[in-house]
């Protein structure tokens, strides 16, 4: 006797199950299926092939309304389930039918989240989630533009098909990379160069704040920043929820979608789930192959057969023309996982695998995947992977091979092969300048011109000479072990190639890193705020702690604190403040520094930032004491009172450090203003000293006090105070744009030369440029960090939690 | 096992550390570029500097005192250093990260 079988939702999982279910028993259930939609089932994961043009609406159905019939199915599409009634076993349809069922299915899938911003019910905001949000957006073309709210693969699969059709797109992220939850920085950063090649615009860390709208319609998306972004048709891709709202009704046990078991059965043992309503084992599924094997599970139960749904693991592909990714596997924590990354910056490929013990349990690749099946094989099938370690990331064609000498490849390769991919200079042009007698780099590449613009391939040329020759060759000094590039190739390469963030230094100069190390990240950030002020975004978390908390790390964890005193001038009241602050914050240590101002030593990490709000309102600023950066301007007191002075040394002072102060440069950087020869604020033991004389100033620099003691040199003499802040700025860039990250003035200038440096400083043009380039990047750094940190940041000085107080209870 | 609940991911920085207090000393709680979390004594074994204020790569932190590098998963410091800090369970479960604290707490037999 056939029994009742009801299916609510016609989509993809419960099309898929009942097709296993009429395969193996056709004549087990009388099946009726609820839709709320007028329609039968079609691959939704298609849509995106359907808005780029590449399929059509036709092709991606899977079920007609011909397949259900022949089937015997009965079909209420259009209708929804008004109630259920779990002891009687029936179900009401809207119409106030009532039909009983032995058996009931939920595939009530899933709603799209929408962002309840406000505008969201305007007109022209839709969800991208079926036929009819596909169609609007096919609805526009050339002229038209739209924003995308979302970086996931949805939101990207939207926004490229739309941009194929010639429509203006705008991507809005909130995470500061795209596809954050399948994709790692360095793949993110290449996805949004692909993106971008293709003319769609991405902002990423963008919070949206409001939809604007005019007449009902949408009219623009409002960023918390104040930018507006106008558009025709705003399409948020947030996020899928499941939607349990009938499941609630019934009483089911729900939590994040309805919880099934391993057989898909709900806490009702005649009601089973499937797809994207279910919640098993805590997870949620959004992606079509769990769906498809939870469809065979629940066509198996329902038959009686023994049948379990095992969580696999999962790959995920984005379905875009021309940016070719692949993620899968497992990244979350574990202990004793690591990683293996290779890089190609000239193909733009990057891959990265997550071993742990000896298994592959992830892996991120992207501008090449044609291994990618062979990786998730290896993640999947736990493959035991130690034989083939070395050369893993190279995928299959590399495998049971011996790994290879650079030096004997570099030998093999044919004397026609290219190695300057940017001057077409090919080895035997190389091989014919070594032997013509250009022995080292300098010479090949002042001969061919080979390694002399991009510099990737600087390696490459090192091994050639050193193949050819025979002789060692002097290797330059690397940054650190994560890249074989110097510290001077890499400050070339990040301005030639206009690389502006972290991930684009290391995938295009081809670190070996997942994310660096203490040792260049500190280096690279400073190279790209110096290079890009308006572009990249300071990286508290890799700056060193004092440089991250504003405050000097003492040897028992606590911190010092030093507020500014412009050119050592101070007053009753801030002396009040200061001396307030050390009682109230109990401060151990009240010390007078070289640098004619006062350390406050041994606060706690905690106190910071309430410390620096009580100083604040005094008045006091931080005065940078912990700082790659300006410290001090030291000063004498000029003629303000000394019978010898000759200028208004003080104002000077006081002036130069109101126009440096907050600049970040290579290295700490102390200025001091002497207003006579007798030289008492000791100028030439400085970075940068001016000694005033009757005539002008005599400006020097290079000096040191430290572990060298070096006096300045005299680089220009110049009339005018102006003249002198102006020549001192355009030094301070100068230094900045060009030195090796923790080099002080005098090593820089033992490397470039003063003459070199004296060239650009006098000319009046290169000058200018200088000091134009130190104003537009001081517009954002001339700011006290101590006043942001206490007003924004102070929560994070705190413990993230206090367990000797739960303890206590 | 005594799983606490510390708070959501987003309160550590990507690549940073916070503190938890406990009875038995400070503990830092890392957050790596991968997303992966990490509980360590919050005491470099070799001069005692804060880890939680180091600078955070790959699965290693190192010690902002004097640049010992520590493994995040095993505690061991890297390279010709000598010294080991000790490991607390800790996992990120639906944007949550939660600590293991049966070692941390007052009257455990640790």
């Amino acid at each position: 006797m056939k029994r009742n079988l009801i299916v609510i939702g016609a989509g993809m999982a419960t099309g898929r199950a009942l097709e296993h279910l009429l395969d193996q028993d056709p004549d087990a259930y009388d099946i009726t299926l609820f839709n709320a939609e007028p329609r039968g089932n079609y691959n939704r994961i298609m849509l995106s092939p359907v808005l780029a043009g590449d399929q059509t609406y036709d092709d991606i159905v899977t079920h007609d309304a011909d397949w259900y019939d022949s089937h015997g199915i009965t079909c209420r599409f259009g209708e929804k389930v008004a109630q259920i009634d779990r002891s009687a076993k029936t179900v009401t349809a809207e119409n106030g039918d009532v039909l009983a069922y032995d058996k009931l299915v939920f595939g009530t899938g899933s709603n799209p989240f929408m962002i309840p911003l406000p505008g969201h019910d305007l007109e022209g905001v839709i969800a991208y989630r079926d036929l009819e949000d596909t169609e609007r957006m096919m609805g526009m073309g050339p002229g038209n533009r739209v924003v995308v709210i979302g970086g996931g693969l949805l939101g990207l699969e939207a926004a490229a098909g739309m941009a194929a059709r010639g429509v203006d797109v705008t991507v809005v992220h909130i995470m500061p990379h795209l596809m954050e939850r399948q994709l790692d920085e360095a793949a993110g950063y290449l996805l949004r160069k692909a993106l971008i090649e293709k003319g769609i615009t991405v902002r990423c860390s963008a919070n949206s704040k409001e939809i604007l709208g005019q007449d009902g319609h949408v009219r623009a998306l409002l960023l918390d920043d104040g930018t507006e972004l106008p558009c025709d048709l705003l399409v948020m891709a947030v996020g899928i929820r499941p939607n349990v709202a009938l499941a609630n009704e019934a009483g089911l046990a729900v939590g994040r979608g309805i919880h099934v078991d391993d057989q898909m059965i709900t806490s009702d043992a005649d009601i089973l789930a499937v797809g994207e309503c279910v919640e098993h084992d805590g997870a949620l599924f959004g992606l079509v192959a769990p769906l498809y094997d939870q469809a065979r599970v629940v066509a198996a139960t329902l038959l009686g057969q023994d049948a379990t749904f095992v969580q696999k693991d999962l790959s995920t592909k984005l379905k875009v023309t021309g940016c070719d990714l692949f993620s899968a596997g497992d990244f979350a924590d574990g202990e004793g996982r690591e990683d293996i990354v290779f890089r190609d910056p000239g193909r733009g490929v990057y891959r990265r695998l997550v071993i742990e013990g000896d298994r592959v349990i992830g892996a991120v690749m992207y501008g090449d995947t044609a291994d990618a099946n062979w990786f998730f094989g290896l993640i999947r099938d736990r493959t035991e992977i130690s034989e083939m370690r070395d050369t893993l990331i190279f995928g299959p064609a590399y495998q049971g091979g011996t790994p290879v000498d650079p030096l004997a490849a570099v030998a093999a390769l044919p004397l026609e092969a290219e190695i300057c991919g940017c001057n077409g200079v090919c080895k035997g042009t190389i091989v014919a300048a070594i032997e013509g007698g250009a022995t080292d780099l300098g010479a090949v590449r002042a001969k061919t011109k080979a390694s002399a613009s991009c510099g990737t391939c600087t390696g490459l040329v090192e091994q050639l000479v050193a193949a050819t020759t025979g002789a060692e060759v002097e290797t330059k000094q690397a940054i650190c072990g994560c890249s074989d590039l110097s510290h001077e190739e890499i400050r070339r390469l990040i301005k030639s190639q206009a690389l502006k963030s972290m991930p684009a230094v290391w995938q295009e100069l081809g670190w070996r890193t997942h994310d660096g190390c203490h040792v260049c990240r500190p280096a690279l950030n400073f190279y790209l705020l110096a290079d890009w002020p308006l572009d990249y975004a300071d990286d508290p978390q890799s700056r060193f702690i004092n440089e991250r908390k504003h405050a000097n790390i003492q040897k028992d964890g606590t911190f010092s604190v030093v507020p500014r005193m412009w050119g050592g001038i101070t007053t009753p009241d801030e002396l009040r403040a200061i001396a307030d602050a050390a009682d109230k914050y109990a401060v151990p240590t009240v010390k007078v520094t070289g640098g004619q101002r006062i350390d406050l030593l041994g606060v706690k990490g905690e106190d910071l930032p309430a410390i620096w709000a009580d100083l604040n309102r005094a008045g006091l600023v931080s005065g940078h004491a912990y700082s790659k950066g300006l410290r001090t301007v030291k000063t004498c007191v000029g003629t303000d009172h000394c019978r010898f002075g000759t200028q208004d040394s003080t104002g000077l002072g006081v002036k130069l450090e109101k126009t440096l102060w907050g600049s970040w440069t290579p290295h700490k950087l102390k200025l001091a203003v002497s207003g006579c020869p007798r030289n008492c604020a000791e100028a030439t033991c400085k970075d940068i000293g001016i000694v005033c004389v009757d005539s002008g100033y005599q400006i020097g620099i290079g000096g040191a006090a430290g572990m060298d003691v070096k006096e300045t040199e005299r680089l220009i003499d110049v009339g005018s105070e102006g003249e002198a802040i102006e020549v001192v700025m355009a030094i301070t860039q100068l230094y900045r744009e060009n030195a090796k990250y923790l080099d002080r003035i005098y090593k820089w200038v033992g490397k470039v030369g003063l003459d070199w440096v004296r060239e650009r400083i006098a000319d009046p043009t290169t000058r200018a440029d200088l000091v134009a380039r130190f104003e537009l990047s001081q517009s954002i750094y001339r700011k006290d960090p101590w006043a942001e940190h206490a007003a924004k940041r102070a929560a994070t000085y705190q413990p993230v939690a206090d367990l000797t107080l739960a303890a206590a209870e | 096992m005594t799983w606490i609940d510390l708070g959501p991911l987003d309160a550590i920085p990507l690549r940073g550390a916070r503190k938890v207090k406990t009875d038995m000393g400070c503990v830092a709680i890392f957050r790596t570029g991968a997303d992966t979390v990490h509980a360590l004594d919050n005491r470099c074994p070799h001069a005692g500097g804060p880890l939680a204020e180091g600078i955070v790569h790959g699965q290693s932190v190192t010690c902002p005192l004097h640049n010992w590098v520590f493994d995040l998963n095993t505690g061991q410091a890297q390279g010709a250093d000598d010294g080991a800090v000790a490991t607390y369970p800790c996992r990120v479960a639906d944007g949550r990260i939660l600590l293991d604290a049966s070692r941390l707490t007052r009257g455990n037999a640790a």
